[in-house]
């Protein structure tokens, strides 16, 4: 340990009170070292002799050994503050220093106690918390419809002014949402369209209709899973991402430094990255369907004996371009909803790290669930419309 | 009080960005219970220093000893114990901001001095009321309060140990002028009652000429100069006349004077 806080020799700080021949007064004796390494000590002698201490007791400071500022503030409690500030009156032995830290102390504990908090019981808490949430939910979507409506706006007034259009910002953009996420978005849908095959032809084998997994994979793939991958991975990749860049540049008040020098925050960080989404999203739909595909065809070539030749013609003669349609019309939409929702997450954080943190996590979750909700409308939508 | 003893010493310190050297062969050393002035132009590497002395920063060469002992090559154990005798302001107060204030102080109270979390958190309202913070102010969190507050929080979370070097960088920038006067006061009342070794890196030259001992000039990569206050402005070099000798210069150096003859 290091030695101020536990010289071996250190003495302990000791308070004591005697009673002396006048039955007004007493006598303090206060002896040792008063410093952190005895506070916890100390200060329960000082609260148990607080109340019984008067103006006129004596004070003997003759024994005190180091003091440093912890104990300085317990004899500041100790004895009040208006007494310690007439300190060389009636200590006039104590060294110059001591006593300039005693009165610094003095001044600065020379304050009304603040009010505590109140205390609540717990069954209000709880159904305060459940009304402070869903008032949080329904005003977290109108905020989410108002950013939406102010970034078409903004949108649209830039789309017909060529000279704000921000190219390098968008590039940069494409690049981190789009191009470093094509190895991993064709890895996991290879992963799920092998997957499915072999699921598909466990349960086609007892029918013995092996042959129509193909259909199957191709269904899936063009229809749903391409796209609501594609769109899960970027929620839980892109939208964080948006929302941590974002969050730290509030915190760090770029975002107020933005709007002081007279430029739209909207226009500079939200809209290159909807537009990125919004294009690199359907890319990477089609790359998530084509190796969804693959690894059907794989599975399908290698343990159910069905030839590429005939993969493929099964896949034209069967599957119309409609389903393929069906699924990449849906990309946009989550594109949009993916980026909106992260920007939108991480202009809401304040300036601390853990709100940072806590709004990356909602604007995962929120995409997720606005991707998954609006995919199974979606599917309603399309089979009531027989597409 | 003011012993010739070291407790910090660096030697031939060289830091390096890049091809860009920030000192080379710099050496300075820290006295017990000395009030440590640094001062520089933007850039020099005041900070820089600061952060190698502390061990936040791995110097390319070069040794800083540490009460005797270089920080660096310590085992973790042992560096932590040394740690411990520090107290480091930093310049935008690196408070903890999922704390709030009263936790921010209490924390290496409860860490390292093992006090209960009550007693630690009644101390550390103390030591925020020391640095002239409101008593309401404890239970905010930093986000909350202004440049100001921040700063006086951190001095308090940096004073929670009592530490025997404290290190202090600007602290008075971003405070008005009677809470950076107030402060140089607590620093020099808590340097006298606890003798405190101080490093102080400043711009404010109220500071300079009110509390410190002695003055070290960071320029052209080294120590370009450590005194007290008069000899250094005495030295014959065209960018420490500017500094000492301009107008904000002089008018300190009033003030100072009108403060000692009262």
């Amino acid at each position: 340990m290091d030695h101020t806080l536990s010289q071996p020799d250190s003495r302990p700080g000791q308070l004591q009170r005697q009673a002396t021949g006048d039955h007004q007064a007493a006598l303090l004796v206060i002896d040792g070292n008063w410093t952190l390494r005895h506070y916890a000590a100390l200060r329960s002698a000082v609260e148990g002799l607080r109340q019984q201490v008067s103006a006129g007791d004596r004070v003997e400071l003759a024994g005190l050994g180091e003091l440093d500022t912890a104990g300085a503030g317990l004899l500041v409690e100790l004895l009040g503050p208006a007494r310690i500030s007439r300190l060389e009156e009636w200590a006039p032995q104590l060294p110059a220093e001591r006593l300039a830290l005693l009165r610094t102390l003095a001044s600065a504990m020379d304050q009304p106690k603040a009010s505590q908090p109140p205390k609540t019981n717990g069954l209000a808490d709880v159904l305060a918390h459940i009304g402070g949430f869903l008032a949080g939910l329904w005003n977290q979507q109108r905020t989410l419809l108002g950013f939406i409506g102010l970034t078409l706006q903004t949108l649209l007034l830039v789309l017909i002014n060529p000279r704000r259009w921000r190219i390098t910002s968008l590039a940069a953009h494409i690049e981190q949402t789009g191009l470093d996420a094509i190895p991993i978005v064709a890895l996991l849908t290879f992963l799920v369209g092998a997957v499915v095959a072999f699921l598909g032809a466990t349960v086609l084998a007892d029918f013995g209709a092996t042959i129509y997994t193909v259909n199957l994979v191709a269904f899936s793939f063009l229809r749903e899973f391409g796209v609501l991958l594609a769109a899960i991975l970027l929620a839980g990749r892109t939208a964080s991402a948006f929302a941590a860049q974002i969050g730290a540049m509030k915190a760090n008040e770029e975002i107020d430094a933005i709007r002081a020098i007279g430029l739209s925050p909207i226009e500079m960080l939200v809209l290159p990255r909807v537009l990125a989404m919004l294009i690199t999203l359907p890319i990477l739909t089609f790359i998530g369907m084509l190796s969804g595909i693959v690894g059907g065809l794989v599975v399908c070539t290698l343990s159910l004996d069905i030839s590429p030749t005939m993969f493929f013609n099964i896949l034209q003669r069967d599957i119309s371009i409609n389903h393929f349609l069906v699924g990449l019309g849906k990309a946009p939409v989550f594109a949009f909803l993916i980026a909106v929702i992260g920007c939108l997450e991480g202009f809401k954080a304040s300036g601390s790290a853990q709100s940072v943190g806590e709004r990356t996590t909602s604007s995962v979750v929120q995409s997720i669930f606005m991707v998954i909700l609006i995919d199974a409308i979606a599917a309603l939508f399309f089979m009531e419309m027989g597409w | 009080m003011s012993t010739q003893q070291a407790v910090i010493q660096v030697q031939g310190l060289v830091n390096r960005f890049g091809s860009q050297a920030v000192h080379a062969n710099l050496d300075l050393d820290i006295r017990r219970g000395e009030i440590l002035g640094v001062v520089g132009g933007s850039g020099t590497g005041k900070s820089v220093l600061l952060r190698s002395i502390v061990g936040l920063r791995q110097p390319n060469a070069g040794s800083v000893m540490v009460f005797g002992e270089n920080l660096l090559k310590l085992p973790i154990e042992r560096r932590s114990q040394i740690e411990r005798r520090f107290g480091v302001l930093f310049q935008r107060g690196a408070l903890f901001t999922s704390l709030n204030l009263q936790e921010n102080v209490a924390l290496p109270l409860i860490e390292h001095a093992g006090l209960k979390r009550a007693d630690a958190e009644h101390l550390a309202r103390q030591k925020l009321a020391l640095a002239g913070l409101p008593p309401e102010a404890a239970c905010k969190y930093p986000d909350e309060l202004s440049g100001g507050m921040v700063k006086r929080a951190a001095l308090a979370r940096a004073l929670a140990l009592d530490p025997e070097v404290l290190f202090l960088d600007e602290p008075t920038a971003g405070l008005d002028p009677i809470g950076a006067a107030a402060f140089d006061q607590l620093i020099l009342t808590l340097r006298d009652a606890l003798g405190l070794s101080v490093f102080l890196v400043t711009h404010d030259l109220d500071t300079l000429y009110t509390i410190c001992d002695r003055v070290a000039v960071l320029s052209q990569k080294r120590v370009l100069v450590v005194d007290t206050l008069p000899a250094v402005a005495a030295t014959d070099d065209a960018w420490i006349h500017a500094y000492f000798h301009g107008p904000r210069g002089r008018a300190a150096q009033d003030a100072a004077h009108m403060l000692e003859n009262r």
